[in-house]
């Protein structure tokens, strides 16, 4: 998706910013973060994508210092965070409520960190005034904080932050109040932001498409663990577990078992269904008579139109259409597996050629292998 | 329509109308004419400024009425300074079952009379009482104290009286206050102090008024703990006008200190207000 991934390739000489080691934490019976490590390069714009209840937020309090880990070691640079208050760690946090100070001006709240370190006041009106510029709000110093509008709030919560100049800015899913409009213009923004300031951005989100745009890196978590960890292509192309295909990006999912196996290849038969062939993916392996998790994107399902035929290797389905979803770039159909009745999302690309397409109708669907995945049902996610 | 809507807004206003005219213009402005009259002869009065010259002229007069003030002011401190952590540490600090079982707890002793709880804090600190007894039990002290008629027990009485009236507008103020804020205060390298000083506080600050002016009011108009709790030596200004209106029949004098009360009282609290910088409606909502 970009080309800009940092200085990572070459990881020989690149610094770790944060670094967790088999953290833990409980609360009661419930596991909340489950053994989790991670290395954070410098200068990377990191994301932890995950359900609500995952236990992203509790590891992001724990890397702000409001929480301990039952177990394990957070280290910022190399320093053990264990036992440093809050106010006392390199790390800032942009809270999902933004948590702006609403009895200061705006101006005060950029001030507010600086103060407390006791910075001499022309040295804090001056970088104050720096960071107000930097974040396009340079005469708003003075105004309150009911003054400004959303994605203002949002700007001056990064700077309050940033003027800090903190090894991580850590964000709780800030974008979340703002409405659909403005929350696409921020996403945007905030990449830009990270690049040009080159601060480490941890930020976490329950939102894939707010992951896959801003981050090097994603991590995605569920039930307190990471699933899989990698650059927002290999999750969309290469997810390890069946909860990584279906929760990055959309996908179609059949139950399914194995009647063959060749190699990287499977054949999978679905009860009462049609037989699918597609490539074994995950880390689980997968043997004849398994139970296996079968995934294609609505966006790798070609129509066939007219005279075409599918390809022999291709699986292929006769479906009808239900309901045409139309929504500009991102219209989809809504067909129906004429021998099972199951549904399924094919992406509709506005080029022109589907126009016709018309409600009720029949037709022909296929799909490479290479874009069938199929996953152990026995994956990560449901081994507990 | 327009009339329909005005009828209703009449309807609903007369009860409020009703008691504001008849239980306070009404008795206010009487007060006020008997405060600015003189008895010349039986049963004939003239316009006179003779009962408020007293007043300035009798030093003790003035004395009992600086001194209610002062310790009105003293206690309203104190309460503010016991029931902020009370305040904080129920809306900030617990959650749930805890929460409500704490402030119910500040609730209990309001389900009695003042006259019940005052007369408790006599069982406790008179002569023969529970803490007086307890030290010479344990040979602390030789003979039986008296810890009752001092400012301090009156002081103490006063305080206890006021706390739910501190805590309940205090409570609500720091409820409001979103914990991210203080969380918030804390990553951007703030201390507990700073945080209270500069966070808190103003934010909860609308609340302290609020509490202050309710808690102010209740103290200078107190009758029964003073005068129980203080005995003869209390000194306190509803006193005086009890004294001038049931001991004396002097219905003028007793008027006339009715009418500064109110005027002292309007002004302390129109004080604070300018030095907290806060107004009447921002504290009232």
């Amino acid at each position: 998706m970009t080309k800009n991934v940092t200085a990572k390739d070459s990881n020989t000489s690149t610094i770790i910013d944060l670094e967790t080691r088999n953290v833990n934490k409980h609360y009661g019976d419930f596991t909340a973060v489950d053994n989790v490590s991670l290395q954070i390069e410098k200068g990377s714009f990191f994301s932890i994508l995950g359900p609500s209840g995952c236990g992203k937020t509790t590891l992001l309090r724990m890397i702000a210092g409001f929480d301990e880990p039952d177990s394990g070691d957070i280290l910022i640079q190399s320093n053990s965070m264990l036992g440093v208050p809050a106010n006392k760690r390199p790390a800032n946090m942009v809270f999902q409520h933004l948590a702006l100070f609403p009895m200061m001006s705006v101006a005060d709240n950029v001030a507010y960190g600086l103060k407390q370190r006791k910075v001499n006041p022309a040295e804090i009106s001056k970088r104050v005034k720096n960071a107000l510029e930097s974040v396009d709000l340079g005469d708003s110093g003075k105004k309150k904080i009911s003054q400004l509008s959303g994605g203002q709030k949002q700007r001056i919560a990064i700077a309050r932050c940033l003027v800090l100049e903190p090894k991580l800015l850590l964000l709780d899913e800030p974008l979340g109040a703002l409405d659909l409009k403005l929350r696409e213009h921020m996403k945007v923004e905030l990449k830009q932001m990270q690049s040009r300031v080159g601060t480490t951005f941890i930020y976490i989100t329950h939102d894939q498409s707010e992951a896959l745009v801003m981050s090097n890196k994603v991590a995605v978590m569920n039930n307190g663990a990471f699933e899989q960890v990698g650059t927002p292509s290999d999750l969309y192309y290469h997810p390890e577990t069946s909860f990584v295909a279906g929760f990055v990006g959309d996908a179609n999912r059949w139950k399914a078992k194995v009647t063959q196996v060749d190699h990287v290849r499977c054949t999978t038969q679905v009860a009462n269904g049609p037989a699918l062939r597609g490539k074994i993916t995950g880390t689980k392996p997968i043997a004849v008579g398994d139970d296996v998790d079968v995934f294609v994107r609505p966006e790798a399902i070609k129509i066939i139109q007219g005279e075409d035929k599918p390809q022999e290797s291709d699986n292929s389905l006769q479906c009808r259409v239900v309901d045409l979803l139309f929504n500009g770039a991102n219209s989809a159909a809504l067909l129906e597996d004429i021998a099972t009745g199951k549904e399924l999302h094919v992406a509709l690309p506005q080029t022109g050629e589907y126009i016709g397409l018309q409600k009720g109708e029949s037709l022909t669907i296929a799909w490479s292998q290479d874009q069938t995945h199929c996953f152990s049902a026995r994956s990560k996610s449901t081994s507990k | 329509m327009k009339q329909h809507t005005s009828i209703f807004f009449w309807l609903l206003l007369a009860p409020f109308a009703l008691w504001l005219i008849l239980l306070v213009i009404i008795p206010h402005i009487d007060m006020l004419g008997i405060a600015l009259r003189e008895q010349t002869a039986p049963r004939e009065y003239a316009f006179s400024f003779k009962n408020f010259i007293e007043f300035f002229t009798e030093p003790l007069y003035w004395r009992t009425f600086m001194r209610t003030a002062v310790m009105s002011i003293l206690a309203t401190a104190l309460t503010l300074l016991i029931a902020f952590p009370v305040s904080y540490y129920i809306a900030k600090m617990l959650r749930g079952r805890s929460k409500s079982f704490l402030f119910l707890l500040c609730l209990i002793p309001f389900w009695v009379s003042e006259l019940v709880r005052t007369y408790g804090w006599m069982i406790l600190l008179r002569e023969t009482g529970v803490i007086s007894n307890a030290l010479q039990w344990a040979g602390l002290v030789s003979g039986p104290v008296e810890l009752l008629y001092n400012d301090a027990a009156i002081m103490v009485g006063l305080v206890y009286t006021s706390m739910l009236f501190m805590v309940v507008p205090l409570v609500t103020v720091l409820e409001s206050l979103d914990d991210d804020i203080i969380e918030a205060s804390y990553d951007l390298g703030g201390n507990m102090w700073t945080t209270m000083r500069q966070i808190v506080i103003p934010h909860a600050m609308p609340g302290i008024v609020s509490g202050c002016i309710i808690v102010f009011m209740m103290t200078l108009g107190n009758y029964l703990t003073p005068n129980l709790l203080g005995g003869k030596d209390s000194l306190w200004f509803t006193e005086q006008i009890y004294t001038q209106f049931i001991t004396r029949f002097n219905w003028e004098l007793g008027s006339a200190f009715g009418i500064l009360l109110l005027l002292l009282s309007s002004l302390i609290v129109w004080l604070g207000l300018k030095l907290s910088r806060q107004t009447l409606t921002s504290t009232m909502t």
